[in-house]
């Protein structure tokens, strides 16, 4: 046998599980929440998801170039963080702003990190941030937000988000209850279930995202902790204090960020408690901006404060190791 | 009741190539070169170039109670005492011996004796002169595991028939094909370190020996035969000791700690040669497998046979042949070169194709947590890697790399491909050197 064999550490066998298998997968997972995208917001939709994921492949394999690094653009990650970026833009914001905030997210708060696996912060709330610190009117203005294309009309009609409408309305006095606030415009558990009502264009759908995630946690690339623990949090929280809780889980990004912001690999914690732990601290600080904050929405900061904590919580939770004995004191 | 533990994988597990092929003796090497060095300290020589040896002949004589003897595998004269290239790809001295092709059997090697008489130290010195070491891989001398300090009192012998590694079906065969023995040895262990009780742990993936090994202990109130959930790596000790009897050995502590010794199931039937036919460990059973081996096969194969020779008398190895591994896949030795003769360890000779043994690019962590939920050990293998690599060898520590038992399930799993092991051999190794300096 002449042949050179080749030498390296075990094991000498892999599991065919990849990055770039990981990153598909979750793309793929995100198809139902796109179709209802398309579904209530129309091709609109579409097309501002396109222009996220072409800014955020050109951007990474560009900086990648330049820097004379491996261009790795096929592992899918650009490609995702771009779908979940344009999922937080209003419909009718202006396409170049998502260009931009995607040109952000990719070139800030990923590649000056270090590029995949490095960064601290999910790439696509810090995309989102940066929108809306520079254009806050294009973001949050009820101009830029629609109402679905289905249901009562097909115009895009201006309209505030049932977080708006609601926090608006408690904060002018209003007694009533936050069902009937909603239903005075239309709109029921059930519209804010599969997502007919406006929003971003890939948060409204709670239902597609669920059934995205389900198959995620199902295949094992998503730690149910997190969705569980960060959902239930703000459920008992918001229940506690006499809001509707029900109203609070479905309405908003909460679906979009616990699914799917708050699951990302990089940007949480790596043991199981320390997941636990992360979801929880979502939920709470999720809870306080909405209610205590100036903003009507809180999961996206929330989820930023949560990534900065991750070292810390990393190095809280190591877990304690088989046969465990306790040091003796000297 | 399952029995099992925590963490693990179940890789793909290839045993269909070779697990219905029974035990076959194969012809003895023209040439036989016999490591000084197999298990513990290296022994010394006693035969110089030149001499006439005899199967079963001892060729060197132990170091030290830390060491074992070794005992020529064929007849023939010494042609050299050398050093030769291992199967770790290390040069250490061995004694080469040129078959004379008459296969002379040493005085009394192989014959039955009645042993039932013998007391526990005396068994304890047989199985000491016979060379007899652990032969799941690590070599450990099997005399020294059986001398446990007077006030650790053991409680149970553990044979170890699990057999977790991907690929190896060498004791698998043994126990459908040899039970008494096994079960025979297990007594004479169980004898010197007066234990009461008996454990045969096996994989429910070997039903067949399941089967066997339950229906031949069945009249016997102090052996048990437990069958173990089907995961990597259930045959570690710690593991396998958690499994069957709920105790975790503590972290750095032996499983005596807790009352045990684990013996397996190859080293028990060696034991039983040694001690029953006084016949030193001079050949062991070898899985010659993987997709790129012609003729997949379980072979009686003297020890000191060069590699090369196993691998064609199974039918040479097939085109796509990527990388041959001593032991198993997930912790064997990737070969340097095919002459590398048998040891006592070798449980596997693994002919691998490039589709399974591919070498990977790694890639950033993206800590996904992977590595962690799988430890059996319950480390970060993620954050051990990322110190050593940053040459935080004393973080390494504290994370605890001392107690990796380098598994490689870790790695097995890792989506980023990282060679998790490689850096843990690193970190270990400089850690050791640290120790030695102050
Ligand atoms: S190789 Fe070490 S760190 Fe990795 S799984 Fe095994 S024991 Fe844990
Ligand atoms: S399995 Fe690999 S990628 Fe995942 S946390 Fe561990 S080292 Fe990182």
């Amino acid at each position: 046998m002449d042949k050179m064999l080749i030498v390296s550490a075990n094991p000498h066998i892999r599991d065919k599980s990849s990055i770039a298998k990981i990153m598909y997968i979750v793309i793929i997972s995100l198809i139902p929440a796109i179709f209802a995208s398309y579904w209530f917001f129309g091709f609109r939709a579409i097309f501002l998801i396109l222009v996220a994921i072409v800014s955020s492949v050109i951007t990474e394999a560009a900086i990648q170039k330049f820097r004379k690094k491996p261009v790795t653009v096929y592992d899918g990650s650009a490609i995702l963080t771009g779908i979940l970026l344009a999922f937080n833009v209003p419909a009718n914001i202006p396409w170049w702003i998502v260009m931009l905030g995607s040109v952000f997210a990719i070139a800030i708060a990923k590649q000056a990190f270090g590029g995949l696996g490095y960064n601290i912060f999910n790439p696509a709330l810090i995309g989102r941030a940066f929108m809306l610190a520079s254009w806050p009117v294009e973001m949050t203005s009820n101009k830029f937000w629609t109402e679905p294309y289905t249901g009562k009309t097909m115009d895009a009609i201006s309209s505030a988000t049932p977080l708006n409408l609601v926090k608006t309305a408690l904060k002018d006095g209003s007694t009533k209850e936050t069902v009937e606030i909603l239903a005075e415009k239309g709109v029921g558990y059930w519209e804010l279930f599969i997502g007919n009502v406006s929003g971003c264009i890939g948060e409204t759908s709670f239902m597609a995202l669920l059934i995205g995630v389900i198959a995620l946690i199902i295949l094992g690339l998503v730690n149910w902790r997190v969705p569980f623990f960060y959902i239930g949090t703000v459920f008992i929280m918001t229940w506690l204090m006499g809001y509707d809780p029900v109203f609070h889980i479905l309405a908003g990004g909460l679906a979009l960020g616990a699914f799917y912001m708050a699951t990302d690999m990089v940007t949480s914690p790596i043991s199981n408690n320390g997941n636990i732990i992360f979801a929880l601290g979502l939920g709470f600080l999720t809870v306080s901006i909405r209610v205590w904050g100036g903003y009507p929405e809180g999961v996206s900061y929330s989820i930023l404060i949560m990534n900065c904590l991750v070292p810390l919580i990393n190095k809280f939770t190591v877990p304690k190791k088989f046969g465990f004995v306790k040091p003796k004191k000297a | 009741m399952k029995y099992t533990f925590s963490g693990g994988y179940h890789p793909p597990d290839g045993k269909s190539f070779s697990e219905k092929m029974p035990i076959e003796k194969m012809p003895s090497p023209k040439i036989a070169a016999i490591h000084l060095h197999q298990g513990g300290r290296p022994s010394k020589a006693i035969v110089a170039v030149g001499d006439e040896v005899k199967v079963g002949q001892p060729l060197s004589e132990a170091d030290g109670f830390m060491s074992v003897p070794v005992h020529a595998s064929i007849s023939g004269k010494v042609k050299a005492i050398a050093k030769i290239t291992d199967a770790a790809g290390n040069k250490t001295d061995a004694v080469i011996i040129e078959s004379d092709g008459k296969g002379e059997m040493y005085g009394g090697v192989g014959e039955k004796v009645d042993y039932s008489q013998l007391t526990a130290d005396e068994i304890r010195n047989k199985i000491a002169a016979a060379g007899v070491v652990g032969m799941g891989g690590a070599r450990f001398p099997t005399h020294v595991k059986l001398s446990p300090p007077a006030e650790k009192k053991i409680n149970y012998i553990i044979l170890n028939g699990v057999e977790c590694e991907p690929y190896l079906t060498a004791d698998d065969r043994l126990m459908q094909e040899s039970p008494e023995t096994i079960i025979e040895g297990l007594k004479l262990i169980m004898k010197v370190v007066n234990a009461e009780n008996g454990i045969i742990g096996i994989e429910k993936n070997k039903p067949e020996s399941i089967k066997i090994m339950k229906d031949k202990t069945a009249s016997m109130q102090n052996i048990k035969v437990i069958d173990l959930e089907v995961k990597y790596p259930q045959g570690g000790e710690k593991q396998l000791i958690v499994a069957s009897i709920g105790k975790e050995v503590p972290s750095g502590g032996l499983p005596m700690d807790v009352g045990v010794v684990v013996s397996n199931v190859g080293t028990a039937n060696a034991v039983y040669e040694a001690v029953a036919l006084n016949k030193p460990f001079y050949e062991r059973i070898v899985s010659v497998t993987g997709e790129s081996i012609t003729n997949p096969k379980n072979l009686l194969a003297k020890i000191g046979t060069p590699t090369s020779e196993l691998i064609e008398y199974c039918g040479g190895v097939k085109e796509d042949v990527y990388k041959v591994v001593n032991g198993g896949p997930m912790m064997g030795a990737a070969m340097y070169s095919m002459e590398a003769p048998v040891h006592k360890g070798t449980s596997g000779i693994l002919c691998l194709s490039k589709e399974n043994a591919a070498v990977y690019e790694e890639q950033p962590c993206i800590s996904c947590g992977k590595c962690v939920s799988v430890c059996p050990l319950k480390l970060v293998p993620t954050e051990i890697q990322m110190n050593v690599q940053y040459k935080r060898f004393e973080q390494a520590e504290k994370l605890g790399i001392l107690d990796c038992m380098l598994c490689g399930t870790c790695a097995y799993v890792c989506p980023a491909k990282r060679n998790l092991v490689h850096y843990f051999n690193i970190g270990k190794a400089k850690i050791a050197e640290m120790k030695r300096k102050k």
